[in-house]
């Protein structure tokens, strides 16, 4: 069953949040969020959230945080105008570039301000989950860059298939620890992280990779990935001359999602988050969590979640690795009841789709996770002729070569001209 | 009597008898849900009290054993509405029953449902390793209005002042996690484990059971020396995937 929220209830939610009040003191988006974890977690938690409290918004922090970002991340990342798309799909399209950013992918914003974070709290050695290897890779590079040691949790299943980013994160000095438990997937390989975290909670920072998990997890992964959003309103105002009418972002747990569309709420904008549609619209075929899931708790939040009659999590598929969970970060639960974002689906078939034809116009490989967000906005031009795009487009595709070499290009480049 | 005074007097007519009271755990349904009641039967025999773990999906605060055995039973269809059935069946036990679930499968049952099937069916407490205390206030409402305990977990984590509210919130008994880890690790019982439980013991007006890595009779005589109990859940598993016999591994620990 849907959570039901009244109009009058959303209205005020939704002032709150534009007030910068959500999540509230108990880390809670209206009835979403919040901090279920066990008992021997609670105090790191605790500390967890007063560090944030702390050190986040200090000037002095930030000025760290700010520098690493301009210097060792490359940002401000480029807004680039699509021409080619634009003209096939009838619509103005504009590229937020994450996958320029240092890493690949718009992950490293997060990580590096966390390692930041984990170095001021005085950690002696970092955690962290990965499903498509990029939060991994982004974590590795982090701790190398701040000093610390690092192990990446990754889902058998998923180093299968993102190979290359495994091999990167071992250059990067990390140690990568196969989960053979559960789905092998990211869900699992969160589980394991939290286990391993248990064992040492003091000395240990967990470095969550998405905006998910327990307060203050998706308060703080929003707070550090915002910076998408904010850099993209400004460029759209400077280079398009007005902000878009609407934007897209792939969404798996949804931390770009998040980054791009917070700054953007107050604007009259229609934002889409995108779900991976997998094969089908059965149980276990896809990993479009807000489109058919339900309420419940996983991995320490009170969200949708993927689950049968009993409760139990349900297995995803998604040819994405970084979109294949059953899960989704509160706000974005909190987001969907309240009716400001509208979160939809794309099929593998239509991300590979998109992702050929982005290649072919634009020249920009991108991720199979970002393919779904263009094969979404590419229907939603169809519908809006003359509107203005804005796409998130959240990392780069050279990792997802395994899978795509099982699938062979459908446009054939010339031989000599 | 609420369900949960029930409870803490098993633990205390064990201690009365001079030994600590012996709480073990199963998997419910693992590794046969056939013999899920007969496996109840027979731990009864030498148990004070039984855990009946539910299984679930993301078991995340438990080792590869309780993991394992967690899956099995979903594969073999072992769900609480399964689980409810065949007490049911088997009417109400002497030796009180705990339930130990994560919480999303006792939200999909709903919590007033939940509260009266336990009732109905000999359960006295839950234990919910992921719901802390700040959350809890609805399902502990809802469990005390049919007089069952939702047991709260301490571990040597736990700040002092903290420690003081959990003990003071608790029904039943008080669950002390004896290590920073989770359930079935190998490496033994922490040095300062007398310390952490006499400490405990100090602050709870309840019975005290340690649970967490108690896997051999030392081990029960070691804890029982400064708790009123011992919580054995992985190396009772494993005693069941082995086929062995529960009964007797029991009564080798100091069982009844």
């Amino acid at each position: 069953m849907k959570l039901q929220m009244g109009a009058d209830e959303a209205r005020s939610l939704l002032d709150a949040q534009l007030r910068g009040e959500l999540p509230d003191e108990r880390g809670r988006f209206g009835p979403f969020g919040g901090r279920y974890v066990p008992e021997t977690l609670v105090p790191a938690f605790e500390r967890l959230e007063d560090g944030v409290r702390q050190f986040l918004h200090d000037p002095d922090f930030q000025e760290q945080f700010q520098r690493e970002l301009r210097e060792w991340v490359g940002r401000p990342t480029a807004l680039t105008f699509a021409p080619q798309l634009s003209e096939r799909w009838g619509t103005e399209v504009w590229l937020k570039r994450e996958d320029l950013a240092h890493t690949g992918a718009h992950k490293i914003n997060n990580a590096i301000g966390q390692a930041l974070l984990a170095k001021r709290l005085g950690a002696r050695r970092v955690i962290a989950e990965t499903g498509a290897g990029q939060h991994g890779v982004a974590s590795a590079a982090a701790c190398a860059r701040v000093g610390l040691p690092c192990s990446v949790y990754m889902g058998a299943v998923d180093i299968e298939r993102q190979a290359p980013n495994v091999d990167r994160m071992h250059r990067l000095g990390a140690e990568v620890v196969a989960v053979e438990t559960g789905d092998k997937t990211l869900r699992a390989a969160i589980d394991e992280a939290l286990r391993m975290w248990v064992t040492d909670p003091s000395g240990i920072y967990y470095l969550l990779g998405s905006a998910v998990g327990a307060h203050p997890y998706p308060y703080l992964v929003r707070e550090l990935q915002s910076v998408i959003g904010a850099e993209a309103r400004q460029q759209m105002i400077e280079q398009a001359g007005a902000l878009p009418d609407a934007a897209f972002a792939c969404v798996g747990g949804g931390s770009n999602a998040i980054g791009l569309f917070y700054p953007l709420l107050g604007d009259d904008i229609e934002l889409i988050g995108v779900e991976a549609g997998g094969t089908g619209d059965g149980l276990g075929e896809n990993a479009a969590t807000l489109a058919t899931g339900t309420p419940g708790v996983l991995q320490g939040s009170y969200t949708v979640i993927l689950q049968d009659e009993d409760g139990q999590v349900q297995e995803t598929h998604s040819i994405s690795a970084g979109l294949d969970y059953s899960g989704v970060g509160p706000e974005h639960a909190f987001l969907q009841a309240a009716g400001r974002v509208k979160y939809i689906s794309a099929t593998d078939d239509e991300a590979l789709e998109a992702l050929e034809e982005l290649c072919e116009a634009e020249g920009i490989l991108t991720a199979l996770e970002t393919s779904h967000a263009f094969a979404a906005a590419r229907e939603w031009s169809r519908e809006n002729p003359g509107k203005r795009v804005l796409i998130g487009n959240s990392g780069r595709g050279d990792k997802d070569m395994p899978t795509l070499t099982k699938y062979p290009a459908r446009i054939r480049t010339y031989a000599g001209a | 009597m609420p369900a949960h005074e029930r409870l803490t007097a098993a633990i205390v007519a064990a201690n009365d008898n001079n030994r600590p009271a012996l709480v073990p755990f199963i998997t419910a349904g693992y590794p046969e849900p056939g013999e899920f009641i007969n496996t109840l039967r027979a731990i009864a025999e030498v148990g004070d009290v039984i855990e009946i773990g539910i299984p679930f999906s993301d078991p995340m605060a438990d080792g590869m054993t309780i993991q394992r055995s967690s899956y099995i039973a979903l594969q073999d269809g072992v769900s609480l509405e399964w689980i409810f059935g065949e007490l049911e069946m088997a009417s109400v036990f002497g030796t009180p029953l705990v339930m130990m679930s994560y919480l999303n499968p006792l939200l999909a049952f709903g919590y007033q449902r939940l509260a009266e099937r336990a009732r109905a069916t000999g359960v006295c407490a839950f234990i919910v390793p992921d719901l802390p205390f700040e959350e809890c206030a609805e399902l502990r409402a809802a469990l005390e209005n049919e007089g069952l305990g939702l047991i709260q977990l301490v571990t040597p984590a736990t700040p002092r002042d903290r420690l003081e509210m959990l003990c003071e919130a608790s029904r039943g008994f008080v669950y002390a996690v004896t290590v920073t880890g989770v359930t079935g690790g190998n490496s033994g019982l922490p040095d300062d484990l007398a310390d952490y439980l006499d400490g405990v013991s100090a602050v709870s007006d309840l019975p005290v059971c340690a649970g967490f890595g108690i896997r051999e009779a030392a081990d029960v005589v070691n804890v029982g020396a400064h708790a009123s109990g011992a919580i054995v859940g992985s190396a009772l598993v494993e005693v069941l995937e082995e086929g062995r016999n529960p009964k007797a591994f029991l009564q080798h620990l100091g069982g009844k």
